[in-house]
Protein backbone atom coordinates (compact mmCIF):
# COMPACT_ATOMS: atom_id res chain seq x y z
CA UNK A 1 0.00 0.00 0.00
CA UNK A 2 1.52 3.49 -0.88
CA UNK A 3 1.08 5.99 1.52
CA UNK A 4 1.05 9.83 0.33
CA UNK A 5 1.60 12.72 2.63
CA UNK A 6 0.82 15.95 1.93
CA UNK A 7 3.10 18.32 3.67
CA UNK A 8 2.63 22.29 2.56
CA UNK A 9 5.47 24.53 4.52
CA UNK A 10 6.70 28.11 2.88
CA UNK A 11 9.95 27.68 1.15
CA UNK A 12 10.97 31.11 2.60
CA UNK A 13 10.03 33.22 5.68
CA UNK A 14 11.70 36.22 7.60
CA UNK A 15 13.13 35.14 11.06
CA UNK A 16 10.66 35.89 13.71
CA UNK A 17 8.12 35.02 11.52
CA UNK A 18 5.04 32.75 12.74
CA UNK A 19 4.24 30.34 10.04
CA UNK A 20 1.55 27.72 8.77
CA UNK A 21 2.00 24.36 8.77
CA UNK A 22 -0.54 21.96 6.91
CA UNK A 23 -0.21 18.28 6.48
CA UNK A 24 -2.30 15.15 5.14
CA UNK A 25 -1.84 11.50 5.13
CA UNK A 26 -3.49 8.72 3.47
CA UNK A 27 -5.07 6.33 5.94
CA UNK A 28 -8.38 4.75 6.66
CA UNK A 29 -8.46 5.41 10.37
CA UNK A 30 -10.38 2.39 10.65
CA UNK A 31 -11.73 2.94 14.42
CA UNK A 32 -12.28 -1.03 15.40
CA UNK A 33 -16.25 -0.16 16.57
CA UNK A 34 -17.46 -0.75 12.89
CA UNK A 35 -18.95 -3.96 11.53
CA UNK A 36 -18.64 -5.23 8.30
CA UNK A 37 -22.04 -6.65 6.39
CA UNK A 38 -21.06 -10.25 7.32
CA UNK A 39 -21.40 -8.91 11.16
CA UNK A 40 -17.30 -9.17 11.73
CA UNK A 41 -15.90 -6.48 13.68
CA UNK A 42 -13.21 -4.69 11.40
CA UNK A 43 -10.15 -4.61 13.36
CA UNK A 44 -8.62 -1.23 15.18
CA UNK A 45 -6.25 0.07 12.20
CA UNK A 46 -5.15 3.55 13.44
CA UNK A 47 -2.15 6.11 13.62
CA UNK A 48 -1.75 6.67 17.16
CA UNK A 49 0.62 9.59 16.96
CA UNK A 50 1.85 12.47 14.97
CA UNK A 51 4.99 14.64 15.66
CA UNK A 52 7.30 17.28 14.14
CA UNK A 53 10.34 18.21 14.87
CA UNK A 54 12.71 21.06 13.80
CA UNK A 55 16.16 20.44 13.48
CA UNK A 56 16.07 18.24 15.89
CA UNK A 57 13.89 20.12 18.50
CA UNK A 58 10.21 18.77 18.56
CA UNK A 59 8.01 21.88 17.99
CA UNK A 60 4.80 19.55 17.49
CA UNK A 61 3.44 16.68 19.05
CA UNK A 62 -0.35 14.87 18.81
CA UNK A 63 -2.27 12.15 19.96
CA UNK A 64 -5.07 10.84 17.40
CA UNK A 65 -7.91 8.92 18.47
CA UNK A 66 -10.54 7.00 16.67
CA UNK A 67 -12.49 10.35 16.70
CA UNK A 68 -9.91 11.92 14.09
CA UNK A 69 -11.07 11.29 10.46
CA UNK A 70 -10.02 9.06 7.46
CA UNK A 71 -7.00 10.95 6.04
CA UNK A 72 -5.79 13.01 9.05
CA UNK A 73 -4.88 16.95 8.31
CA UNK A 74 -3.60 18.68 10.53
CA UNK A 75 -3.04 22.68 10.70
CA UNK A 76 -0.71 24.17 13.00
CA UNK A 77 1.78 26.64 13.87
CA UNK A 78 5.71 27.65 14.83
CA UNK A 79 8.14 30.45 14.12
CA UNK A 80 10.69 30.32 11.82
CA UNK A 81 14.12 30.61 14.11
CA UNK A 82 16.87 28.99 11.68
CA UNK A 83 16.93 27.76 7.93
CA UNK A 84 16.68 24.15 8.18
CA UNK A 85 15.05 20.96 8.14
CA UNK A 86 11.39 19.94 9.71
CA UNK A 87 10.59 16.11 9.79
CA UNK A 88 7.32 14.86 9.96
CA UNK A 89 6.70 11.34 11.42
CA UNK A 90 3.09 9.51 11.88
CA UNK A 91 3.40 6.47 13.84
CA UNK A 92 0.21 3.76 14.27
CA UNK A 93 -1.31 0.41 14.08
CA UNK A 94 0.08 -2.47 12.33
CA UNK A 95 3.48 -1.40 12.51
CA UNK A 96 3.05 2.12 10.29
CA UNK A 97 5.39 4.69 9.97
CA UNK A 98 6.01 7.66 7.82
CA UNK A 99 8.85 9.86 7.82
CA UNK A 100 8.68 13.01 5.34
CA UNK A 101 10.90 15.75 5.49
CA UNK A 102 10.27 19.70 4.71
CA UNK A 103 13.43 22.32 4.02
CA UNK A 104 12.80 25.97 5.07
CA UNK A 105 14.75 28.78 4.26
CA UNK A 106 14.53 31.61 7.01
CA UNK A 107 16.37 35.33 6.22
CA UNK B 1 -4.78 -34.05 49.12
CA UNK B 2 -6.84 -33.82 45.63
CA UNK B 3 -10.17 -32.66 47.37
CA UNK B 4 -7.95 -29.60 48.75
CA UNK B 5 -6.42 -29.15 45.35
CA UNK B 6 -9.95 -29.01 43.53
CA UNK B 7 -11.39 -27.03 46.47
CA UNK B 8 -9.30 -24.23 45.83
CA UNK B 9 -9.53 -24.51 42.40
CA UNK B 10 -13.37 -23.48 42.45
CA UNK B 11 -12.77 -20.97 44.89
CA UNK B 12 -10.23 -19.23 42.79
CA UNK B 13 -12.80 -19.83 39.94
CA UNK B 14 -15.83 -18.49 41.96
CA UNK B 15 -13.55 -15.27 42.84
CA UNK B 16 -12.32 -14.98 39.13
CA UNK B 17 -16.00 -15.01 37.86
CA UNK B 18 -17.07 -12.42 40.46
CA UNK B 19 -14.29 -10.15 39.26
CA UNK B 20 -15.00 -10.14 35.66
CA UNK B 21 -18.54 -9.60 37.13
CA UNK B 22 -17.45 -6.13 38.88
CA UNK B 23 -14.97 -5.02 35.94
CA UNK B 24 -18.43 -4.92 33.30
CA UNK B 25 -20.97 -3.28 35.54
CA UNK B 26 -18.03 -1.01 36.10
CA UNK B 27 -17.70 0.18 32.96
CA UNK B 28 -21.74 0.28 32.05
CA UNK B 29 -21.67 3.00 34.87
CA UNK B 30 -18.59 4.90 33.34
CA UNK B 31 -20.37 5.41 30.46
CA UNK B 32 -22.36 7.85 31.49
CA UNK B 33 -19.90 10.54 32.43
CA UNK B 34 -17.10 9.02 30.04
CA UNK B 35 -15.98 12.69 29.09
CA UNK B 36 -15.32 13.44 32.46
CA UNK B 37 -13.46 10.26 33.34
CA UNK B 38 -11.55 10.93 30.06
CA UNK B 39 -10.71 14.47 30.88
CA UNK B 40 -9.36 13.36 34.39
CA UNK B 41 -7.39 10.79 33.07
CA UNK B 42 -5.40 13.28 30.64
CA UNK B 43 -5.21 15.97 33.14
CA UNK B 44 -6.36 14.81 36.53
CA UNK B 45 -8.58 17.18 38.52
CA UNK B 46 -7.76 20.84 38.39
CA UNK B 47 -10.15 24.06 38.44
CA UNK B 48 -11.04 24.51 35.09
CA UNK B 49 -12.24 27.99 33.59
CA UNK B 50 -14.18 29.10 30.62
CA UNK B 51 -13.03 31.35 28.61
CA UNK B 52 -9.33 32.34 26.43
CA UNK B 53 -10.06 29.08 24.41
CA UNK B 54 -12.23 29.51 21.20
CA UNK B 55 -13.33 25.83 19.78
CA UNK B 56 -14.96 26.81 16.45
CA UNK B 57 -17.21 23.52 15.06
CA UNK B 58 -19.68 24.34 12.57
CA UNK B 59 -23.24 24.75 14.78
CA UNK B 60 -24.95 21.98 12.41
CA UNK B 61 -23.13 19.09 10.25
CA UNK B 62 -24.68 17.02 7.76
CA UNK B 63 -22.06 14.04 7.75
CA UNK B 64 -20.31 13.37 11.17
CA UNK B 65 -17.14 11.49 9.16
CA UNK B 66 -15.29 14.71 8.79
CA UNK B 67 -15.84 17.75 10.51
CA UNK B 68 -13.42 20.58 10.30
CA UNK B 69 -12.74 21.99 13.75
CA UNK B 70 -10.35 24.19 14.95
CA UNK B 71 -9.42 25.47 18.29
CA UNK B 72 -7.58 28.25 19.19
CA UNK B 73 -6.13 29.46 22.56
CA UNK B 74 -5.59 33.48 23.61
CA UNK B 75 -2.37 33.23 24.92
CA UNK B 76 1.21 35.53 24.05
CA UNK B 77 3.12 32.29 23.26
CA UNK B 78 6.24 33.81 24.85
CA UNK B 79 9.01 32.08 26.87
CA UNK B 80 6.76 32.74 30.05
CA UNK B 81 3.46 32.54 29.22
CA UNK B 82 2.91 29.69 26.61
CA UNK B 83 -0.06 26.85 25.93
CA UNK B 84 1.71 23.61 27.15
CA UNK B 85 -1.42 21.43 25.78
CA UNK B 86 -4.47 20.88 24.35
CA UNK B 87 -6.95 18.17 24.94
CA UNK B 88 -10.07 17.82 22.82
CA UNK B 89 -12.84 15.26 24.35
CA UNK B 90 -16.39 14.22 23.14
CA UNK B 91 -19.46 13.47 24.40
CA UNK B 92 -21.20 10.21 22.52
CA UNK B 93 -18.85 8.84 20.38
CA UNK B 94 -17.93 5.01 21.47
CA UNK B 95 -14.18 6.58 22.69
CA UNK B 96 -14.38 9.96 24.86
CA UNK B 97 -11.11 11.36 23.48
CA UNK B 98 -10.55 13.12 20.39
CA UNK B 99 -7.08 14.92 20.17
CA UNK B 100 -4.28 15.89 22.32
CA UNK B 101 -1.94 17.81 21.50
CA UNK B 102 1.58 19.38 23.40
CA UNK B 103 2.49 23.07 22.35
CA UNK B 104 5.35 25.09 23.79
CA UNK B 105 6.88 28.52 23.29
CA UNK B 106 8.02 28.01 19.91
CA UNK B 107 4.43 27.19 18.32
CA UNK B 108 4.12 30.90 17.72
CA UNK B 109 0.61 30.72 18.06
CA UNK B 110 -1.67 28.04 19.73
CA UNK B 111 -4.20 27.44 16.97
CA UNK B 112 -4.46 23.65 15.40
CA UNK B 113 -7.10 22.83 13.07
CA UNK B 114 -8.39 19.18 11.99
CA UNK B 115 -11.23 16.87 10.78
CA UNK B 116 -13.28 14.80 13.28
CA UNK B 117 -15.29 12.07 13.43
CA UNK B 118 -18.59 12.57 15.11
CA UNK B 119 -21.28 9.66 16.16
CA UNK B 120 -24.16 11.67 17.14
CA UNK B 121 -25.30 14.95 18.42
CA UNK B 122 -23.12 16.26 21.08
CA UNK B 123 -21.62 18.12 22.83
CA UNK B 124 -17.56 18.60 22.43
CA UNK B 125 -14.88 20.02 24.87
CA UNK B 126 -11.21 21.48 24.44
CA UNK B 127 -9.17 22.59 27.58
CA UNK B 128 -5.90 24.18 27.48
CA UNK B 129 -3.44 23.87 29.72
CA UNK B 130 -1.71 27.07 30.32
CA UNK B 131 2.27 27.17 31.53
CA UNK B 132 1.56 28.82 34.58
CA UNK B 133 -0.65 25.68 35.14
CA UNK B 134 -4.13 27.02 34.74
CA UNK B 135 -6.55 25.18 32.79
CA UNK B 136 -9.46 26.59 30.24
CA UNK B 137 -12.05 25.89 28.48
CA UNK B 138 -14.61 25.82 25.73
CA UNK B 139 -17.70 23.83 24.78
CA UNK B 140 -19.47 23.57 21.78
CA UNK B 141 -23.08 22.18 20.62
CA UNK B 142 -22.99 20.19 17.68
CA UNK B 143 -26.15 18.94 15.75
CA UNK B 144 -25.10 15.74 13.50
CA UNK B 145 -27.98 14.79 11.02
CA UNK B 146 -25.49 11.99 9.46
CA UNK B 147 -23.53 10.39 12.23
CA UNK B 148 -20.09 8.37 11.91
CA UNK B 149 -19.80 4.86 11.74
CA UNK B 150 -23.21 3.96 10.88
CA UNK B 151 -23.01 4.32 7.30
CA UNK B 152 -23.15 0.87 5.24
CA UNK B 153 -20.32 -0.69 4.24
CA UNK B 154 -19.58 -1.67 0.93
CA UNK B 155 -19.65 -6.42 0.94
Amino acid sequence: MTVRALINVPKKAKRGDVIEIKTLISHVMETGFRHSTNGQMIPRDLITSFACTYDGETIFETQFFPAIAANPFVTFYTVATASGTLTFRWIGDNGFEVTQEAKIAVE
Amino acid sequence: MSMMKITRREVLLAGGLAAVGATISGSAEAVTGQMETAIRNAIGTPTIRKGRVMLDLPPLVENGNTVPMTVSVDSPMTKDNYVKAIHVFNEKNPQPNVISVRLGARSGRATIATRVRLADTQKITAIAEMSDGTFWSDTQEVIVTLAACLEDLQP
